[in-house]
C-alpha cells in the first residue's frame, strides 16, 4: 500500500504546477501508469480522493492510463510488446532488452481553470 | 486550460536518492538495498554475512521496519554500526528516511552499507534510496509462482538469493521453477541458492559479495 505516498507526491507536483500557471481550480489530471510499476489504479484513486477531500483540489478527476510494457532488442533492434513479463526478444531470443515503455509512473497533463 | 506537465511522479524521491548516492560515492561506499517478504531471512542473511566477512571489510546496516528495534538489536550484537528506522506504518523506505540516518554513520569508515528494507514484496521495489544495486531474497516456502506474481522486484534486483533451500524436500515448490520464472522477468539476475539455517550455499554468496566490494573500492 504505497499508493498513499505516491498520491502525496502527485499532489505536491499538481500544486507546484498550479502556482506556476496561476490556476485556481483543478478539473482533471492525467497519469500514465506503466504496466510494470506496482501501482493499483483503484488504490491510487482512493488515496487521491482521501487526500484531496476538503481541500481546493476536491472533486478533481484522476484519469489513469495504463501503458503496456514495450521493449527493444539490443541485438536485432526489433521493437515489441513484452508479454507476461518475459524479458526475452520474441524475434531472436536475446535477453538483452531495453525497456522503452511501461515502466514509469508519470503525470502527463492537467486541465485547470 | 490544459497544462502539459510530463513529470515522473517519483522524481522528488529519485532526486533525494541521487543526492544520497553522491554522498556514498564521495566515501567510495557500496550500498545494497536488501528486499524481501517478511520472514524470508533478510536479518538472518545479514547476521551470517557479517560473521563471515567482518574481517574482510567494514560493514554498516540500516534496519527498516514498521515497528520495533528487534532487528537492530540482533545486528548490534555483531558490533557493527547499525541504525533502526521505524516507518510507523509506511510499507517501504524512501530516500528521505535514509538521509535522516546519515549523522549516525561515518561513511569514510565503512566499505559496505546494507539497507534492510521493510518486509514487503511489492512497494520497496518502487523507491530508490541511493543504492548501488538492489538484492532480494525469496524463501522456498513462499512458492515458485512469486516471480510471475510480483515481477517488479525481480526485475529491479541484481541479485536473488533463494533462501531456506533446506526446506525444499518438505514443500511443493520447485527451486528450478523459481529460477526459471525469475530469469524470465530478469535474464540478468545473479542467483544464489542458500540456507541461512544450515549454511549451505552461502560461501558462493560471500565470495561474490567480497569481489563486488573490492571492485567498488578500486573503481
Amino acid at each position: 500500500m504505497h499508493e498513499m505516498s505516491i498520491a502525496q507526491s502527485l499532489i505536491d507536483i499538481i500544486k507546484e504546477e498550479m502556482v506556476k500557471n496561476d490556476a485556481n481550480v483543478l478539473r482533471s489530471v492525467r497519469l500514465h501508469i506503466g504496466q510494470l510499476s506496482a501501482i493499483v489504479p483503484q488504490s491510487l484513486s482512493f488515496c487521491f480522493e482521501v487526500i484531496t477531500s476538503g481541500t481546493e483540489l476536491e472533486g478533481a478527476e484522476l484519469i489513469m492510463e495504463v501503458i503496456p510494457l514495450k521493449g527493444m532488442c539490443r541485438e536485432c533492434r526489433q521493437e515489441f510488446e513484452i508479454k507476461d513479463y518475459a524479458f526475452e526478444c520474441p524475434y531472436c531470443g536475446s535477453p538483452d532488452i531495453e525497456t522503452t515503455a511501461g515502466q514509469d509512473l508519470s503525470i502527463v497533463d492537467m486541465e485547470v481553470d | 486550460m490544459k497544462i502539459s506537465v510530463v513529470k515522473n511522479i517519483l522524481e522528488a524521491n529519485d532526486r533525494i536518492a541521487r543526492e544520497n548516492r553522491a554522498i556514498f560515492d564521495a566515501s567510495n561506499l557500496m550500498v545494497i538495498n536488501l528486499m524481501s517478504s517478511p520472514g524470508a531471512g533478510k536479518t538472518s542473511l545479514l547476521e551470517k554475512t557479517i560473521d563471515a566477512l567482518k574481517n574482510d571489510f567494514r560493514m554498516g546496516v540500516i534496519e527498516g521496519d514498521i515497528q520495533s528495534s528487534q532487528d537492530a538489536e540482533r545486528i548490534a550484537q555483531k558490533e557493527i554500526p547499525v541504525v533502526q528506522i521505524n516507518t510507523g506504518g509506511a510499507c517501504h523506505l524512501d530516500g528521505n528516511m535514509i538521509r535522516d540516518t546519515f549523522n549516525e554513520f561515518t561513511f569514510d569508515d565503512l566499505d559496505l552499507l546494507v539497507v534492510e528494507n521493510v518486509g514487503n514484496l511489492v512497494c520497496p521495489a518502487e523507491f530508490k534510496v541511493g543504492e548501488d544495486f538492489k538484492a532480494m531474497i525469496l524463501s522456498v516456502p513462499e512458492g515458485d509462482d512469486k516471480p510471475a506474481k510480483y515481477p517488479l522486484m525481480f526485475h529491479e534486483s541484481k541479485v536473488l538469493l533463494i533462501n531456506k533451500i533446506d526446506l525444499a524436500p518438505y514443500l511443493d515448490c520447485s527451486i528450478e521453477d523459481i529460477k526459471k520464472e525469475a530469469l524470465k522477468v530478469n535474464p540478468h539476475l545473479t542467483i544464489f541458492e542458500v540456507s541461512c539455517k544450515t549454511g549451505e550455499g552461502l560461501d558462493a554468496w560471500y565470495a561474490w559479495l567480497k569481489d563486488a566490494v573490492n571492485n567498488r573500492k578500486s573503481a
